[in-house]
């Protein structure tokens, strides 16, 4: 008892998670009569009452168009607008506003940087490295670029504790390589990838990289002029704010030689039919009426997150994956997917020989919220020689409770399908 | 958690996990693949026609327990069975898994595949069930061809 206790205070000393959990009013529904337990945060993040109630005041106070308006509201959706946008990259420690674009989610950002950066300066016979860790998102792009200019894909392996070969990436770059697209911690097995590394490498042959933060930032504290990453791009709604918006960070001396990726409104700061003349960074890559109220709500989600203290907030979601890994090893059927060293928010499994759907419909019916699948991974489960898995992910609003729930619901699964 | 059960009954766990047919037949002159993009489940399934008979049939594929012991079920059903018995057992079964059986459509005549009566209660699982019926369908009228659930 005395350890359980020890164990208790330097966890309340870390966060306060039943004081976290009052901030998000969904964690209050019950699921098929049971109390919600939600472990898919890698696939979207509840969101806090903060985050609601600035959307509604957006909407039902500030509500207009921006940049051109002359009247009040439209002066106070800008400044709401760009307000956001300050924070964004004071967030992630980029050097000027200029330098961040608002997009719908980090899918529309790697598309973005494939079709502007990538048709402009990637041609025929070029290479574009990536990994075997990639989330379609961060595949499909490329390759969809590589049959529009005669590029080829090349990929850096991983083994099987699903790290990357850093060696292999060394010997697969060469002169022809133009682009290194790589994410900064995998959705499915969580490895963390020494970013730095990749980068350093990279640069010494002055070739530049994209990464894919999408499940790195909610779990780690990020700073893209330390990473000296040449583009980094996130979603909203994997960080406890709204979906449908996103953030592509580019480093300016690339966005300035970039075309724009969309035409149309906004973009521009002249159009005649003969020429138009785009607009400055970061509006020459922002066609159209953005999502104004999207990108407000992420604004106030990082300004939670931070109020929260990014480093305990990773501390404390370490403290949960490594409760759940220990747990895990208390279940002889229970085989853990993947063993990095280094690992972000996400643990990976299958039980017994069961298939992943039916342990996440059974998880289900016990109001426990899990992914199962290929989590848009299909390279990587085939790398994996595995169809699909089930994946667990932590968010900071979970508890050792959550964990317990989940293994007992595992308990359950295997009594009804065993 | 009745629900739970009712959906894996003991006869959908055992044809899970030792399916039956689970094989190519080597002078089969029909063949589909299926696909439900969703979870990943994949089948293939082989005919033997003769005329408008099933001599016999099975598959192969992998996938959750549902669609494997749909498919198990499915090829015991229909050894044997004219095209014309396969149409209308689709018909049935799939009506039965969606929940859509109001009429009182006679049932009985399903026999063992009643067992996926419980999939109505889970509608993300309802293609699981039936993928392997769609893919029987295309192997019927093709001579082999590819079908997704999507």
């Amino acid at each position: 008892m005395k350890t359980s206790r020890l164990n208790l205070q330097e966890e309340k000393s870390v966060l306060d998670p039943e004081k976290i959990r009052k901030d998000f009013p969904i964690l209050n529904r019950k699921i098929r009569g049971k109390p919600l337990v939600y472990l898919d945060n890698a696939a979207t993040t509840q969101k806090p009452l903060a985050v609601i109630e600035a959307i509604h005041h957006y909407y039902s106070s500030e509500n207009s168009n921006i940049h051109r308006g002359v009247h009040y509201l439209s002066e106070q959706a800008t400044l709401a607008y760009e307000g956001a946008r300050e924070k964004i990259r004071d967030f992630i420690g980029a050097k000027e506003t200029s330098e961040i674009i608002f997009v719908r989610g980090a899918t529309e950002g790697i598309n973005l940087i494939a079709q502007t950066y990538g048709r402009k300066f990637i041609g025929s016979g070029d290479e574009i490295v990536i990994s075997t860790l990639e989330h379609h998102s961060n595949i499909v792009p490329w390759q969809i670029l590589c049959e529009q200019v005669g590029a080829k894909l090349r990929v850096i392996p991983i083994d099987d504790k699903g790290e990357l070969l850093i060696e292999d990436l060394k010997k697969i770059i060469n002169a022809k390589t133009k682009l290194i697209g790589i994410t900064h911690v995998s959705n499915a097995l969580g490895t963390i990838v020494p970013l730095k590394e990749i980068i350093k490498i990279a640069h010494e042959q002055n070739i530049p990289v994209v990464v894919d933060g999408a499940q790195a930032i909610p779990h780690l504290k990020v700073n893209v002029q330390e990473l000296d990453a040449d583009f980094y791009l996130f979603s909203g709604h994997k960080v406890y704010g709204p979906t449908g918006i996103g953030v592509v960070y580019g480093k300016k001396n690339f966005l300035e030689i970039m075309p724009p990726y969309q035409g149309g409104g906004d973009m521009i700061s002249s159009v005649t039919f003969e020429k138009t003349e785009y607009n400055i960074l970061p509006f020459k890559f922002e066609a159209g009426t953005p999502h104004i109220a999207g990108a407000i709500g992420l604004g106030v989600a990082l300004d939670y997150l931070k109020s929260l203290d990014l480093e305990k907030v990773a501390l404390y979601e370490n403290e949960l994956v490594s409760y759940a890994l220990e747990k895990s090893s208390e279940m002889p059927d229970l085989q853990i997917i993947g063993q990095p060293l280094d690992r972000a928010g996400v643990i990976s499994f299958n039980l017994a020989q069961l298939h992943a759907h039916d342990v996440g419909t059974v998880l289900d019916r016990h109001g426990v919220a899990i992914r199962a699948g290929h989590h848009c991974a299909m390279p990587l489960m085939k790398r994996l020689g595995l169809e699909a898995t089930c994946r667990a992910s932590f968010a900071v609003y979970n508890t050792k409770e959550d964990v317990d729930s989940l293994f007992k619901a595992l308990q359950k699964t295997l009594e009804v399908l065993g | 958690m009745e629900e739970l059960h009712d959906l894996y009954q003991e006869l959908v766990l055992d044809h899970s996990k030792n399916p039956r047919n689970f094989k190519k037949i080597l002078n089969c002159n029909h063949s589909a693949e299926g696909f439900n993009p969703l979870c990943g489940d994949q089948i293939t399934v082989y005919l033997k026609l003769e005329k408008d008979l099933i001599q016999d049939i099975s598959f192969l594929g992998s996938g959750c327990a549902i669609s494997k012991a749909s498919a198990s079920l499915m090829t015991t059903a229909l050894k044997n069975k004219t095209t014309k018995d396969a149409f209308s057992f689709f018909n049935k079964f799939v009506q039965m898994v969606r929940g859509e059986n109001n009429q009182g459509t006679n049932l009985e005549s399903l026999g063992k595949l009643q067992v996926f009566k419980g999939v109505k209660e889970f509608p993300v699982r309802v293609k699981c069930a039936s993928l392997p019926w769609h893919t029987l369908l295309a192997a019927i009228e093709k001579k082999n061809g590819k079908i997704s659930t999507e």
